[in-house]
């Protein structure tokens, strides 16, 4: 795990944790960053590093519960190394199922990267939101400052405020 | 680059979701609150959260009034609930 400069989970684990402790995990907690297959869609999903933990809740249920909600997930990572659930994700793609990915890289991108190779910006959300119009259903979870600027571009965008929904994780690391 | 902490370190009501039940009894991430100052309204999970003081403090996204503060003391946890949500708060 990451050490965080003022993290509030990641310097306990790292500083006051030790191996062999014992933890207490309350929950599930929280009924507002939660998307049900019955909800509907389509649904874009945008996600930074370790925010792509709820969204994966997400497309795990709508391929448990076999919906053919139309999904897309914008997903930025630093380098191909550092994408989570990458080969999951792309057995989802494969599929065909009414799901898209889609990935960039903001710091190292392998050789012959096809995908996006900078931060999520407005350009980039307008190309992956636009096939699905002003009635997307947008979740967004990731670092503070990606979070408020993915929501802020996709305002401008057109998009409705009360359709997106969001989940702050603080500072990313360094 | 000048980078502004309090931006940085800015969470919302999804955050302190635990704390809420361990305050209130149940959670109220997903309830309906009023702004009492600009009359904004959303989820608990909508507002802000400052959550590296000596205490939480949930705020009002658009006119950044204080909504909810909750400090634990050893004596005892304390409560400033100003925001409105129907039959439950204040």
């Amino acid at each position: 795990m990451e050490l965080v400069e003022n993290g509030e989970v990641s310097t306990f684990l790292h500083q006051v944790a030790a191996e062999g402790d014992r933890f207490e995990v309350r929950g599930p907690i929280g009924g507002y960053f939660v998307w049900e297959a019955s909800s509907g869609g389509p649904i874009l999903l945008i996600g930074g590093g370790s925010g792509v933990v709820p969204l994966m809740s997400m497309l795990r249920h709508r391929a448990a519960a076999d919906a053919d909600v139309p999904a897309r997930l914008l997903y930025s990572s630093r380098t191909y190394d550092d994408i989570i659930y990458r080969d999951e994700l792309d057995r989802f793609a494969a599929k065909r199922d009414g799901f898209e990915l889609f990935h960039t890289l903001t710091r190292a991108q392998p050789t012959g990267w096809k995908g996006y190779a900078r931060r999520i910006d407005e350009q980039m959300l307008g190309d992956v939101s636009r096939a699905y119009g002003a009635q997307a259903m947008v979740f967004i979870c990731g670092p503070t400052a990606l979070v408020e600027n993915a929501a802020n571009a996709l305002t401008n965008l057109g998009l409705k405020p009360d359709r997106i929904r969001t989940e702050r994780f603080g500072p990313s690391g360094t | 680059m000048a980078i502004d902490m309090n931006a940085e370190l800015r969470l919302d009501g999804n955050a302190v979701g635990g704390l809420l039940i361990e305050v209130f009894g149940e959670d109220l991430t997903n309830e309906m609150s009023t702004c009492p100052d600009c009359g904004r309204e959303g989820e608990v999970a909508t507002l802000h959260a400052y959550t590296h003081a000596p205490g939480v403090v949930l705020r009002c996204p658009a006119c950044d009034a204080m909504l909810l503060a909750i400090a634990q003391t050893p004596r005892g946890t304390r409560t400033v609930a100003r925001l409105e949500m129907k039959g439950r708060l204040p």
